[in-house]
């Protein structure tokens, strides 16, 4: 537990060069900040004109015993007032607009950068890690950096101001005042960390209750199963525990901390008070003097408070600033170099005029590919596929199949030798030449969220309806289409959610036929649909195969069979290499794998 | 079913009675706002007094005890020369108010987290007991979310906004009880703009709850869009769509940033406004406090005072607004919670019996149902002995799962009776049935735990080598033992990702160590090799596991059993041992066909 806490202490360690390119993100906006300031400044005028409005008014008005000049002054009072209420409106508005510009470009960096990343990037990092740090942590930094810029600018200035008035007023109550001011200032330094510390540990117990919750429901059966219902209860009941105790040590400590200050406070108020009161009675000063002076005391530990609060957010957000920062930084592993950007074009914008077309020959000579972490996944790895030849891939889980089709689709680049389209090793022409010529279709297809013909249109933004309608047609797709409530302008869902798995199948293989790519990379479904569904999509893989240079990670017998050749990948290497036929008559690897897929798919189909 | 209708106070009651243990702080609480309002309202009092009565020269008024023990040490001269007596008296008001201030936070706090903890542990209680049916029927997310953000939106409502409401009408209450003796007119006008800032807050937070939600729409928009660009990156990159996708994610960004931006807008013009009709009642009561002190009605002092207390009252009423148009999602939050917490639950009403257990099953003319008319089973008679092992092939639907279930009373058959040993499962007790009948299902779910806490999951009162026992029989031990922390590595997302074979080993294992005289295995070797089966199966009669029910498709698994039923829609359509079944024409010897044939004919190019 101690060992915990004095980790955690050492992670919230500010690293100012983190916080300088954060920062960078709001400078940018010189112009705006300093308004912002400004109006804030105005705010702080009118803070600080109440007091001396008040002094004015006991001095004048009360003391004097006159009503002369009341209206004016109450005038100048309402001036006041309005003057102050604009400048809230503006500020929030300046200090809101720098918030909303610093995420809207943090978030198009990162978009943009993650468009860029290799997949090694993509393989250890999980979507929803990406999303947590581009959604809450890009929001709560900009939040903060934003209005503290704004803030901490403001503290200042305000706090020398009062201490300037503070000590013109009168030096000598100045300074008794302002001698409790650092004692303030380190209490609440220590106190905001600790609370902030307090509420990570909430936020902690917090995520252990979803989770808890989580399994309760996904596990209820299992649960109910081994008969542990009382035994899942009394280990939520644990976790709610620390939770509760936890909450509470947090809300005690803010409970501790806000009546700590406002003491604090008082103290000032009382020694001004006390002192002052001496000091009228010798005459030394007037009784307004004294209000004003009271005032300005209780004003001056705002902007303390907000000063050490900005300094304990920031270490509270320490790591995900880091986070943040990491993946703006992180460089992709496949990188066009920059000739071949000025030649080909870059992953948004190519320069088609120049890229040469491909014929469809892929070749890999000598390819060692290994990840970062030293594991070797091929090795010296040599394959040859003509253009238009069709080459399926079989083998156990974890052979290499899925490493040498994301080789030829440049999603990695070999460790050492090289890959080649049409006799060129692909590094020298850009990415988006050689996957704009290439169609997958994935194990669980993807589609957007949009119509069946926006995901059509996906493949080719300018393919007419007609295009698009011969497309489905190809693959067997139209008569569900046809059949969906709105047909083709039907809305398929987050993630294509309402069809199910075997027309996103089929929709997946029409958007590979309009897009028309020279190399075509298949990683086949394992999991199996219905007996009907399947011959289409069976159908519909033949159609979009034919004629294009393919890559299938094949696990349907009828796939297998049709290839033109069949690889048959053992721990990174190619152990058997041949047709169906000549494969089945080696009765090696090849075969047993196909009799046992023959057999489940023959039980398959007799159980229906 | 008419206590069953959601009716708003019967929800808020069972909230009452469910939060009975922490009922009390919440009293504490508002005990405590009292005694703070109190105190935050003496020191405004005692400087007021020091300035009319010790510095100026107004008659004392003081209640008598206070007046009585002043003029014994020399009243207003002796207070005169020390000062520091009123500067101490306000001090400690302001100390006493900090204590209070801290209690009320405390007790708040143990009301809150009492609170939360009570909703939680009753909701989960409620999940773990609900029927599985129920549980099929429900979603998990929906479930989670209810659990997660409903109970925090109940609790910030009983532990602040109500807290809050009560402390901002105990403050008005308290400060125009100590103005208006003090002076009526000037009290008025210090109310005057109140209900109109009240009423402002209400309306204009009603209203901005639109753009909240627009806001929220917005940001679901563009989250939604990264999440399908990350997702489907691999998408994007081989259609070369990362241009179109920074364009449509630009859009989303800008759209977010625009809605967040009239957001933030709208929130500073409400701050400004309602701020200038605060200072504006501050600067009233000051004006008209002028006035009336030149007029000689009321001392400077009472100007102050009333300053001050125009400044406390003012703007928590801007807080109170607000409040109150958040008021209605609390109970919103409370209906959706409510639904779980009437959720069904499994109720015993049979006879509770705990009968010796020696595994005799009996299926007596069993018919299942769903209540909305699906009729699963037919009519299914069979009895099996102790000791016994059973298989049982069927097509998905055909109702073999529902079968076992039924054995674990996870269902009650709509018609006929299922036995153990004679005696209907129904007058067991449902966790000693489940405790002596051991089921591995179909897709196994593991907790988030090592892989040791998940196989003593079975029984935790297990020995090591019982568990280490159990996963040996299950063949996976010496997979557990290859990770680098063996049985202590993490399952799930914080550790190793399982795959569907070594998931349903674990669970065997799981299953094993709870030593039930039945064990039903339903298709749990589905996604294992048949090598491993069969050794997975060796092992198994070695170990004698009782009566055995096994599912499968393979029919060298099933070939052992005593007896093999094969079920088709919701029938048993044969029955016999693998020799009589492989004599007989039907379903069973068309699979035997398709996996033996296999077995036999050696040679290749099986035709499908």
């Amino acid at each position: 537990m101690m060992k915990e806490e004095i980790r955690h202490a050492d992670n919230e360690k500010i690293d100012l060069r983190v916080w300088k390119r954060l920062v960078a993100y709001g400078l940018k906006y010189k112009a705006r900040v300093i308004r912002t300031i400004l109006v804030l400044l105005l705010v702080s005028g009118a803070d600080l004109a109440y007091p001396l409005l008040t002094r004015y008014a006991i001095n004048h008005f009360i003391v004097g015993g006159t009503t002369e000049g009341l209206g004016l002054f109450g005038l100048i009072n309402i001036l006041v007032v309005i003057a102050q209420g604009i400048g809230v409106v503006l500020f929030v508005r300046g200090a809101g607009r720098l918030e909303m510009d610093m995420s809207y470009d943090i978030r198009q960096n990162a978009f943009s950068h993650l468009q860029q990343l290799s997949f090694s990037y993509y393989d250890t990092t999980s979507v929803g890690w990406l999303m947590a740090r581009m959604g809450s942590d890009v929001s709560r930094l900009s939040e903060m950096i934003a209005w503290s810029i704004v803030d901490v600018m403001w503290a200042l200035t305000f706090a020398v101001g009062v201490i300037v008035v503070l000590l013109v007023m009168n030096w000598k109550l100045g300074l008794l005042v302002l001698a409790i001011t650092p004692v303030l200032a380190v209490l609440c330094l220590y106190f905001q960390r600790r609370i902030l510390h307090q509420q990570r540990i909430v936020r902690k117990a917090n995520s252990r209750i979803t989770g808890a919750f989580n399994e309760g429901v996904m596990g209820a059966v299992t649960n109910k199963t081994l008969a542990r219902e009382d035994a899942a209860q009394g280990e939520f009941e644990a976790i709610t525990g620390e939770m509760k105790t936890a909450a509470i040590r947090a809300a005690v400590l803010s409970a501790i901390f806000m009546p700590l200050v406002v003491n604090l406070g008082a103290i000032a108020t009382a020694l001004a008070l006390w002192r002052g009161g001496v000091e009228v009675f010798a005459g030394l000063m007037d009784l307004g003097t004294l209000a004003a002076f009271i005032s300005y005391t209780t004003q001056l530990f705002d902007p303390i408070q907000s000063l050490a609060r900005i300094l304990a957010e920031m270490q509270a957000a320490q790591a995900s600033a880091e986070r943040v920062i990491d993946l703006l930084d992180t460089p992709s592993d496949v990188q066009d170099s920059p000739e071949v950007i000025a030649r080909y074009g870059d992953l948004f914008h190519g320069k088609k005029e120049n890229w040469p077309d491909i014929q469809g020959r892929v070749e890999f000579k000598d390819v060692t590919f290994r990840y970062k972490t030293g594991e070797e996944v091929l090795r010296d790895f040599n394959l040859t596929v003509e253009p238009g030849q069709n080459v399926a891939l079989v083998g156990e889980t974890g052979a290499g199949k899925t490493t040498i089709v994301n080789l030829v689709c440049r999603f990695y680049e070999p460790s050492e030798g090289e890959v080649c389209i049409d006799g060129t090793d692909y590094r020298q022409r850009s990415q988006l030449w050689l996957q704009s010529s290439l169609g997958y279709v994935l194990q669980s297809p993807h589609l957007f969220s949009g119509t069946v013909a926006d995901n059509l249109r996906f493949a080719k933004p300018d393919a007419t309806d007609e295009e698009i309608r011969r497309a489905a047609q190809m693959v067997h797709a139209e008569d569900f289409i046809l059949n969906l409530p709105n047909g083709y302008d039907t809305q398929v869902g987050e993630g294509g959610g309402k069809l199910s798995t075997g027309q996103k199948q089929l929709l997946s293989l029409a958007r590979v036929l309009l897009a028309d790519p020279r190399i075509f990379v298949l990683d086949e479904a394992t999991s199996s649909i219905d007996t009907e569904t399947e011959a289409l999509i069976q159908d519909a893989i033949q159609t979009v195969l034919a004629g294009r240079t393919s890559f299938v990670v094949a696990h349907r017998l009828s796939t297998i069979r049709s290839a033109d050749r069949i690889l048959v990948i053992h721990n990174g290497r190619i152990r058997e290499s041949g047709t169906h036929e000549e494969l089945m008559a080696q009765q090696g690897e090849y075969y047993s794998l196909y009799t046992h897929q023959y057999r489940r798919e023959a039980t398959q189909a007799a159980l229906e | 079913m008419q206590q069953n209708k959601p009716s708003r106070a019967a929800r808020w009651k069972r909230l009452w009675r469910l939060i009975c243990g922490c009922r009390r702080y919440f009293f504490y609480t508002i005990l405590a706002t009292l005694l703070a309002a109190l105190f935050a309202y003496l020191s405004p009092l005692v400087i007021s007094f020091t300035v009319d009565s010790i510095v100026g020269d107004k008659a004392m008024s003081l209640p008598g005890w206070l007046q009585g023990w002043i003029d014994g040490m020399g009243g207003r001269d002796f207070l005169a020369a020390n000062l520091w007596i009123p500067g101490l008296a306000v001090l400690l008001a302001q100390g006493l108010n900090g204590v209070c201030a801290y209690c009320r936070g405390r007790f708040s706090a143990m009301g809150g987290e009492g609170l939360s903890k009570a909703l939680r542990d009753a909701l989960y209680r409620r999940l773990v007991r609900a029927p599985y049916a129920w549980h099929k029927a429900s979603s998990t997310g929906d479930l989670v979310q209810r659990c997660t953000s409903d109970v925090e939106t109940v609790r910030r409502f009983m532990q602040m906004q109500m807290m809050e409401v009560v402390r901002t009408i105990v403050m008005a209450l308290v400060a125009l009880s100590i103005m208006w003796p003090i002076h009526r007119e000037l009290t008025l006008i210090a109310c005057s703009l109140l209900p109109l800032l009240l009423v402002f807050s209400f309306f204009y937070s009603k209203g901005v709850e639109k753009q909240f939600l627009t806001v929220d729409e917005s940001e679901g928009a563009m989250t939604t869009a990264l999440q399908e660009n990350l997702t489907g990156m691999r998408v994007v990159r081989t259609f070369a769509r990362q241009n179109e996708e920074l364009e449509k994610f630009t859009k989303l960004n800008q759209d977010f940033r625009a809605k967040a931006l009239k957001l933030n807008n709208l929130m500073g013009v409400y701050w400004g406004s309602s701020d200038i009709m605060g200072y504006m009642q501050i600067a009233l009561v000051l004006l008209a406090g002028i006035y009336l002190a030149v007029r000689g009605d009321i001392s400077l002092g009472t100007v102050m005072l009333f300053s001050t207390y125009s400044s406390m009252l003012t703007f928590p009423m801007r807080q109170l607004g607000r409040i109150l148009a958040d008021l209605v999602k609390a109970d919103v939050s409370l209906k959706r919670l409510d639904e779980i917490l009437t959720a069904p639950q499994e109720d015993e009403p049979g006879k509770g019996l705990t009968p010796a257990i020696q595994g005799g099953v009996e299926f007596k003319d069993v018919s299942f149902a769903y209540p909305d008319g699906g009729e699963i089973l037919h009519h299914v008679d069979f009895a099996i002995a102790p000791g016994e092992t059973i298989g049982i092939l069927g097509s998905t639907g055909s109702g073999k799962s529902t079968l076992v279930h039924l054995l674990q009373r996870l269902y009650a058959p709509t018609e006929g009776q299922v036995c153990i040993d004679g005696v209907d499962v129904a007058d067991i007790r449902r966790d000693y049935l489940r405790r002596h009948v051991g089921i591995v299902l179909q897709e196994p779910f593991l907790f988030s735990r090592t892989i040791g806490e998940n196989i003593a999951l079975g029984d935790p009162s297990a020995t090591q080598e019982e568990r280490f026992d159990a996963a040996r029989t299950a063949c996976v031990h010496d997979v557990i033992e290859s990770f680098s922390e063996g049985y202590d590595t993490m399952v799930g997302e914080r550790g190793v990702t399982l795959s569907g074979g070594q998931k349903q080993r674990v669970a065997i294992a799981r299953m094993l160590v709870q030593k039930t005289p039945i064990c039903i295995f339903d298709d749990s070797l589905s996604a294992v090799d048949a090598e491993t089966d069969a050794a997975i199966r060796e092992a198994l009669l070695q170990r004698d596991t009782g009566t055995t029910i096994l599912i499968s498709h393979r029919i060298s698994t099933l070939r052992g059993a005593d007896h093999i039923l094969v079920l088709e829609n919701g029938r048993i359509i044969q029955r016999g041992t693998h020799r009589e079944l492989a004599a007989q024409e039907g379903l069973y010897r068309r699979i035997c066909t398709i996996q033996n044939e296999l077995d036999a004919a050696q040679e290749g190019g099986v035709a499908v």
